[in-house]
């Protein structure tokens, strides 16, 4: 039994040691908003926040994350960056398909969190990792920005 | 007026969110009807077409014959039948359609689909239709009840109102009267000057559950009792299964079943971690039949010979082979494009659970009766007990619009007992895709003194994805489809020839991918256009201009481009412009004129991209928006690396390490200007994409004078 610590709240599963909290998230626990897209940190779908910097849980083992706290999409519009950034999702329409969206908003809280006015370079850093096919890059980058301006 | 039964839709619940917008749920699992109940919907009094439903508490149920796969289709069809229906895109809520061709029928095609950029286009005049068809009858109900002549009222905000007597009934009010009205053969649709939101910037109706990880997608199903299930098929394309050893992976945690049938084998799990881990635990022998050897090269071989056959004609205008002999000057070229994977950031999934007296699927189709007929022929049960969930589409780009994956999904579940999710790990998505063809096609010129295009002639040679995918569009040889856009050709050319000449791969299975057709000749024509006026020793953007004098459309996107891009301003030495121009059977215009730089190592940086866009009348501007831009992205991404190749019967990519896609470092500034009229819609999902690979291609001459012909851009550029 692993008690993992999940939006705040403590959850009890009974999961091998080696299993990624992906799938401990998905499969389990039943949080669905995270995404499985790549299964190698390759794509960025699948990015949590573990103590608040992020993270992909497609390669991270539930034994790593045991006492730590977890916040994924659910819940990340309870911090003060994720709410911003939502928000600015919102108003400039930066979704299409959706699907790497919940990937997208956890970087981009995690980078606003810990950098209340990222620059490009800051954006292309934090950002570069997840892939979105439908292509909203451009509309990240200025949603990024806008949620910045109400930082 | 058919309506269909509750029973088919009971999963879907659909809650009004709290900030407005809305919440399209998905409650599965729930089949008792209870989900219909539990979202307090009253029946639907008022039901005058497939498309809309008014319940006496004023509920206002919009079915969506087209799916939502990031092209914004859940905004643009509710715009068109809120726009007649004369209620807010804040007052209604959202049903996806369920499997049925009468109802839901695409005109393009005859069936359910969504693609081929042709929603909007097709159901512009049915959708404002049925609003206005639901909207008279509201009124007449309304002006019945108040003993007023009809003309004398209006619809508003989900109201009717006399405004002589200050009378006031909403639509719920009115339902069960506005049900016995007769429908109306015709109405009087509203004129396009009286627009309030057809042609506005609406925000996206997906959007809230979108960014809060609630959207439903149909790899989030969650099913009582539901087991995980992975596969493997043979790494060797059209390989079998020879022999399985399960041993080992019978022995994982949590691994239930191993599901072997003729060509794969599958874990069944309690979640996807133990399936995955029983999937490498398995030794599988492969019988891997006659493609053990097929590489690349054989195919490129089979279409060279291939080529130089003539093809079947699908447009002739003068003797363009005669006037090519007696030009002043003549150029030819063969122009190649590669497999592409699609590599939705969805990985295809399905879940499946059969029964001895039905069959439920959940999954995200394009072709949502052809999931229902795949489910009737695995089961060999009539088409009526599949019952089929279709979600939003993590991702479609042509993709969804096979049934491979569903088909593979209930052979699974058929060997299952209870409900099954089957996922494919990026690695299978990747390498049991159904593939962009390899076209490979013979271009030549005829130029006058001048260096004026005299004659031309296009021979397209690839597989026809239509002689499969759709019988009978494939008529006499042609395949519309292998040669739009080739065929639309906007030049004034005195004589023009277009051949299509189809050859079928034998390892690989072909299908559209976003652009389709017009993807790959935009790239042959426009390279081709550009090496005509270096022939000529003209700017590109003039060259083509002075060819278009019949097609105003086409050069006012060229002009708008062409001056948004500063062209002819002068770039830092490695830079270069590129121009292309698009026109299909989309009915669409686009220009697009990317800014490139290339290193001495052979790596593209584009800088950016300006598109000018005219798709005639448009729906919501932000979205024509978002798909150029979107659009562009797909269309570099493939252009610059995009590459599925053959070693040994294997496809050789597998993940995002060797089948690049743009990600936000490599991504340009990229400027949409709409040029607008009253023309009719034309498609606006795949133009984006398709205008790209030729301006980039343009662009990467403009730096270094290298002339690309063969996809993908860097690696002709590193192999010198």
């Amino acid at each position: 039994m692993t008690i993992l610590n999940i939006n705040g709240r403590d959850v009890t599963v009974d999961v091998p040691s080696d299993m990624p909290v992906l799938w401990v998230l998905r499969d389990v626990v039943g949080l669905t908003g995270t995404k499985f897209g790549c299964g190698m940190a390759l794509c960025g779908a699948c990015t949590v926040h573990l103590d608040g910097q992020p993270i992909r849980s497609c390669v991270t083992p539930v034994a790593a994350v045991a006492g730590k706290k977890i916040t994924t999409i659910e819940a990340i519009g309870d911090t003060p960056a994720g709410k911003k950034v939502q928000q600015a999702w919102l108003d400039l329409d930066v979704v299409q398909c959706g699907y790497c969206q919940s990937g997208q908003i956890m970087s981009a809280s995690a980078l606003l969190a810990k950098n209340a006015h990222p620059g490009d370079t800051d954006i292309d850093e934090a950002m570069s990792g997840n892939i979105c096919r439908c292509g909203t890059y451009p509309r990240i980058r200025a949603a990024i920005k806008q949620a910045a301006k109400g930082a | 007026m058919t309506s269909h039964t509750v029973s088919r839709r009971d999963f879907v619940v659909v809650l009004t969110a709290a900030g407005g917008g809305l919440l399209l749920g998905c409650r599965v699992g729930d089949r008792s009807g209870a989900a219909t109940a539990a979202a307090g919907a009253a029946p639907p009094a008022f039901a005058p077409n497939a498309f809309i439903r008014i319940g006496t508490d004023g509920r206002v149920t919009l079915v969506m014959p087209q799916v939502e796969m990031g092209q914004g289709m859940y905004t643009s069809m509710p715009m068109l039948i809120a726009e007649e229906l004369e209620v807010g895109l804040d007052q209604v809520q959202l049903e996806h359609a369920p499997p049925n061709d009468k109802l839901y029928a695409n005109p393009l095609v005859g069936f359910q689909m969504t693609g081929a950029s042709s929603s909007v286009r097709m159901l512009y005049q049915p959708l404002r239709k049925a609003g206005a068809t639901a909207r008279v009858m509201l009124i007449t109900a309304a002006a019945q009840r108040w003993n007023v002549d009809p003309t004398s009222c209006n619809a508003a905000k989900g109201m009717v109102s006399h405004p002589a007597t200050g009378k006031k009934l909403s639509y719920g009010d009115l339902a069960d009267a506005a049900a016995k009205v007769p429908v109306p053969a015709e109405v009087t649709l509203k004129d396009p000057k009286s627009f309030t939101l057809i042609g506005t910037p609406a925000k996206r109706l997906d959007s809230p559950q979108k960014v809060n990880g609630t959207a439903p997608y149909s790899i989030d199903v969650r099913l009582p009792g539901l087991k995980i299930a992975t596969l493997a098929e043979s790494p060797v394309l059209g390989g079998k299964v020879a022999s399985v050893d399960d041993s080992k992976a019978k022995a994982i945690p949590g691994v239930r079943q191993i599901v072997r049938l003729e060509d794969l084998v599958a874990v069944v799990a309690d979640h996807m971690w133990a399936a995955k881990q029983g999937l490498a635990a398995l030794t599988i022998r492969w019988d891997e039949g006659p493609n053990a050897k097929v590489s690349t090269e054989d195919v490129v071989k089979g279409l060279d010979a291939a080529s130089r056959t003539p093809g079947v004609v699908a447009r002739k205008q003068g003797d363009a082979a005669a006037a090519i002999t007696g030009a002043a000057k003549k150029l030819e070229a063969v122009y190649q494009v590669p497999f592409l994977a699609h590599a939705t950031m969805e990985p295809v999934n399905c879940t499946v659970h059969v029964r001895k007296d039905g069959c439920e699927v959940w999954t995200g189709s394009q072709v949502l009766s052809r999931v229902q007929a795949t489910a009737a022929q695995v089961t060999g049960l009539p088409p009526e007990k599949g019952v089929v969930h279709n979600h939003l589409l993590g991702g479609g780009f042509g993709r969804r619009l096979e049934v491979d994956f569903e088909t593979k999904a209930v052979r699974i579940a058929k060997e299952v007992e209870g409900p099954v999710k089957v996922v494919w790990t990026r690695e299978e998505d990747i390498q049991h895709d159904v593939y962009r063809p390899y076209y490979y096609d013979r271009i030549a010129a005829g130029l006058s003194p001048e260096g004026r295009p005299v004659a031309w002639t296009h021979r397209v040679l690839g597989p026809s994805i239509l002689a499969r995918w759709a019988p009978p569009a494939f008529k006499d040889g042609l395949d519309g489809d292998a040669t739009d856009g080739a065929v639309h050709l906007v030049y004034d050319i005195p004589a023009i020839q277009v051949e299509y000449l189809r050859h079928e791969e034998p390892v690989l299975g072909t299908g559209f991918w976003r652009g389709v057709g017009v993807t790959h000749n935009n790239f042959v024509i426009e390279s081709f256009m550009d090496e005509l006026a270096a022939v000529a020793n003209q700017d590109p953007v003039a060259y083509r201009r002075a060819l278009l004098a019949k097609a105003p459309r086409a050069r006012a996107v060229l002009d708008v481009a062409a001056k948004a891009s500063g062209w002819g301003r002068k770039l830092p030495a490695g830079y270069g412009r590129g121009v292309s121009l698009l026109y299909s059977g989309w009915d669409t215009y686009v220009a697009q004129v990317a800014e490139v730089e290339v290193s001495k190592a052979g790596e593209v940086r584009v800088h950016r991209v300006v598109c000018a866009v005219d798709c005639g009348t448009v729906i919501n501007p932000d979205t024509v928006k978002a798909q150029m831009e979107g659009g562009i992205v797909f269309g570099i991404s493939g252009a610059l690396w995009g590459e599925i190749t053959l070693k040994n019967g294997r496809v050789e990519q597998s993940n995002f390490h060797n089948y690049r896609v743009l990600r936000m470092n490599e991504t340009p500034a990229i400027e949409v200007h709409l040029v607008r009229n009253g023309e009719a819609p034309g498609g606006i999902g795949e133009p984006g994409t398709a205008a790209t690979a030729a301006a980039l291609a343009n662009a990467v001459f403009a730096a270094t004078g290298k002339r690309i012909r063969k996809l993908p851009l860097e690696r002709q550029l590193r192999s010198g």
